[in-house]
């Protein structure tokens, strides 16, 4: 990654041009070819770099709920129960952390009703009654150029 | 506020991720249907209603030297919430904060991420925010291992997340 790699990345952490050639506006920002630009782009997204390169979200705006889990898991279930939860298409971000409860999720759905089904689902497939639910009362900050669902 | 069935189109087909060629919208204006101006138009209403939240990259910080994240979780007063919200939110290191529900076991209500190159930062910048709010009932939980971190996909499926 070079320096203009870097500065194509700050630029495209904020706001794209919403015109019809968004990365000819980048280019004639970063005073670059627009094939220059694509060709960073794919580069850096072939590399992972970039994860996603379009529109993010608001979930609750779209009528979804969310919630934040935590499960406590043994050592030994790891592998199963982080195949469990991953599974589901609404488990965007799983963590491990250094504490009892030490898998942590986010999990969405199009529902209330559908979430509830959900939080039970793991629940008995990974045979872990003792799972926290932690919905959101209050949104204080999402910074925007950190990729969230708004769960 | 419910969607319209053209709002929802243009949402599954943006989430898809934008083309890396010069007309970008162009293409997928074709796939629905729409001219490229009026997907444009589509959009940026879309960006008005907050429905989209940002128009760009997401990008993984892994490889830009945010190694660690730290949940830092707080137990704070029911009526000092709104206070200190506020003090952490005001922190640039603070990517979210969140006030949750709390559960038996569980008496922390409010959630900080912070993005630091070490631990040792994730904790010196823990223990500035305790000051500037005056809370010190917290922990911090470090992330171990990341198991999944994508992006929502929405509108795909009637009944999302069979586990399949």
């Amino acid at each position: 990654m070079d320096d203009l790699d870097r500065r194509l990345l700050n630029l495209i952490q904020d706001d794209l041009p919403l015109v019809a050639k968004p990365y000819r506006a980048l280019a004639d920002a970063l005073q670059v070819s627009e094939e220059d630009v694509i060709a960073r782009l794919s580069r850096l997204r072939e590399r992972r770099v970039i994860r996603r390169l379009g529109a993010i979200f608001d979930s609750r705006r779209l009528g979804y709920q969310g919630v934040l889990c935590a499960l406590r898991v043994p050592a030994e279930q790891l592998e199963q129960a982080a195949a469990v939860v991953n599974s589901y298409p609404g488990v965007t971000h799983n963590y491990l952390r250094d504490h009892n409860y030490n898998m942590w999720f986010t999990l969405l759905a199009p529902s209330p009703a559908a979430l509830a089904a959900k939080v039970r689902e793991i629940r008995e497939r990974t045979a872990n009654e003792d799972m926290l639910v932690l919905p959101a009362k209050r949104v204080f900050k999402i910074k925007v150029n950190f990729e969230l669902d708004g769960v | 506020m419910a969607l319209s069935e053209l709002e929802k189109k243009v949402v599954r087909e943006l989430q898809e991720g934008l083309p890396l060629v010069s007309r970008p919208f162009a293409v997928l204006a074709g796939r629905l249907g729409l001219s490229e101006d009026q997907l444009l138009r589509e959009i940026a209403l879309l960006k008005e209603k907050g429905i989209i939240r940002r128009f760009g990259a997401a990008v993984r910080h892994q490889d830009l030297g945010f190694v660690y994240n730290a949940m830092v979780v707080w137990s704070v007063p029911e009526t000092r919430v709104d206070e200190v919200g506020k003090v952490f939110a005001g922190f640039k290191e603070v990517s979210h904060c969140y006030e949750r529900a709390t559960a038996p076991g569980w008496p922390y209500n409010l959630f900080t991420m912070l993005h630091g190159t070490d631990e040792g930062r994730c904790r010196e910048l823990a223990g500035r925010l305790a000051l500037a709010a005056g809370v010190d009932d917290y922990r911090l939980l470090y992330s171990t291992a990341e198991l999944k971190k994508s992006s929502m996909k929405y509108f795909l499926e009637p009944d999302e997340g069979t586990g399949g």
